[in-house]
């Protein structure tokens, strides 16, 4: 009987081990959300900035642009997916690789080819294991984003883009990422960036009022050639953010849940640890019991 | 009187802000001066320095690398992917 007490109590030291370093997850992603989340407000000035800028442009000019002019046809589009370097948030990575698959798959009904760039390990691991090719894969902190890394990313995305499709060029840039909406939800967003679809943080100019009359220095194309990386870093940039906070929320959630999972665990058994030790205990009583009845039957 | 609001950002924070009553900055034409009541105007900075005059006559310099100047409606907003205080 004493097998069955000593089953229970390694499944309740195993338990608690595990509670230990899940509860330690925990309160690491919770140190680490509050300095994500701050990231993302501080650079939060400069992607409004840049996004005005850019809406004034493609609101108040009627140059013809690459940033934005829709192409007649779209041969090949890029899908830059952000997921995290660790796993151990529980549907994290899954919900972005979910989501820009769907993305993939409606991209390739409409009969354009998809050139994947991959930014963190486990996206990196999914497209390995799967024997997918992938354009360009960064890994290597996604916990705290550097804009370097947003500039390499944005660097290689445009240069695609400026390309001609016939020379292997894309002509659409699509980003998905993870949201963080609070802490308690992040949701993937598929973002086409380029070519420029929607217009941020600029209302549309009432009849009555009269539009300004933006004046460029140098040439509205030399502004707008430098504006367009300018974006687009900003962009990645605020994508990756995202992602991070995002991903420190999602793994404070599961390990959250974990740890708790690991309470009732340990609860389970040491109810059953216990049972096992009274029937045990029990039993031992009712053999001396019985023995003695035995030994004074005999007499 | 009517005042600049200026706002110097960099990629991962905002550098200064304030109110002004100049700001000078270096495009990449040439050096510009902008006062209240500017018509609106978006720049490519050329490397080099921004100077803030602010309404209470201090001057505020920063250097901005790789970045452009928007005017709007006497809101300024100088852009640089780096930029610091000087």
């Amino acid at each position: 009987m004493g097998a069955q007490l000593r089953v229970y109590r390694q499944k309740i030291s195993s338990a608690k081990t595990t509670k230990k370093i899940t509860r330690a997850m925990e309160l690491i992603s919770a140190s680490r959300i509050q300095k994500a989340k701050q990231r993302v407000a501080a650079s939060g000035p400069y992607s409004r900035a840049v996004t005005r800028a850019v809406s004034a442009v493609a609101t108040f000019s009627n140059v013809d642009h690459v940033l934005t002019t829709e192409p007649e046809t779209i041969d090949r589009a890029a899908v830059v997916i952000f997921s995290s370097d660790r796993g151990l948030a529980g549907a994290f990575n899954t919900n972005v690789l979910r989501e820009a698959g769907e993305l993939a798959a409606r991209l390739e009904a409409e009969g354009k080819e998809v050139v994947y760039y991959l930014v963190g390990r486990k996206s990196a691991a999914y497209f390995a294991f799967r024997k997918r090719d992938a354009e360009q894969i960064w890994t290597g902190g996604t916990d705290s984003p550097e804009f370097e890394v947003a500039k390499e990313i944005g660097d290689a995305v445009v240069s695609k883009f400026l390309q001609p499709a016939s020379e292997g060029g894309v002509d659409e840039i699509h980003i998905v990422y993870n949201r963080l909406v609070s802490m308690l939800l992040q949701v993937p967003e598929v973002v086409r960036l380029l070519p420029l679809e929607i217009v941020e943080g600029v209302e549309a100019p009432e009849e009555s009022e009269i539009l300004p009359l933006y004046e460029f220095e140098p040439e509205v194309d030399k502004v707008l050639d430098a504006l367009l990386p300018v974006y687009i870093e900003s962009r990645i940039f605020n994508a990756m953010l995202q992602s991070a906070a995002a991903k420190h929320a999602a793994t404070q959630k599961a390990m959250k849940s974990a740890s708790d999972n690991a309470d009732k665990l340990i609860n389970d058994y040491t109810r059953l640890a216990n049972n096992a030790r009274q029937s045990e205990i029990t039993q031992q009583i009712s053999e001396i019991v019985g023995g003695a009845d035995a030994l004074s039957s005999a007499k | 009187m009517a005042v600049l609001t200026v706002s110097v950002v960099s990629a991962d924070q905002e550098i200064w802000s304030g109110e002004a009553s100049q700001l000078i900055a270096r495009t990449t034409e040439g050096e510009i001066g902008i006062l209240p009541g500017h018509e609106p105007l978006l720049a490519i900075l050329a490397q080099g320095e921004v100077r803030v005059t602010t309404t209470d006559g201090k001057n505020v310099t920063a250097t901005a690398d790789n970045g452009f100047l928007s005017v709007e409606h006497n809101t300024v907003t100088v852009v640089a992917s780096t930029a610091e205080l000087v």
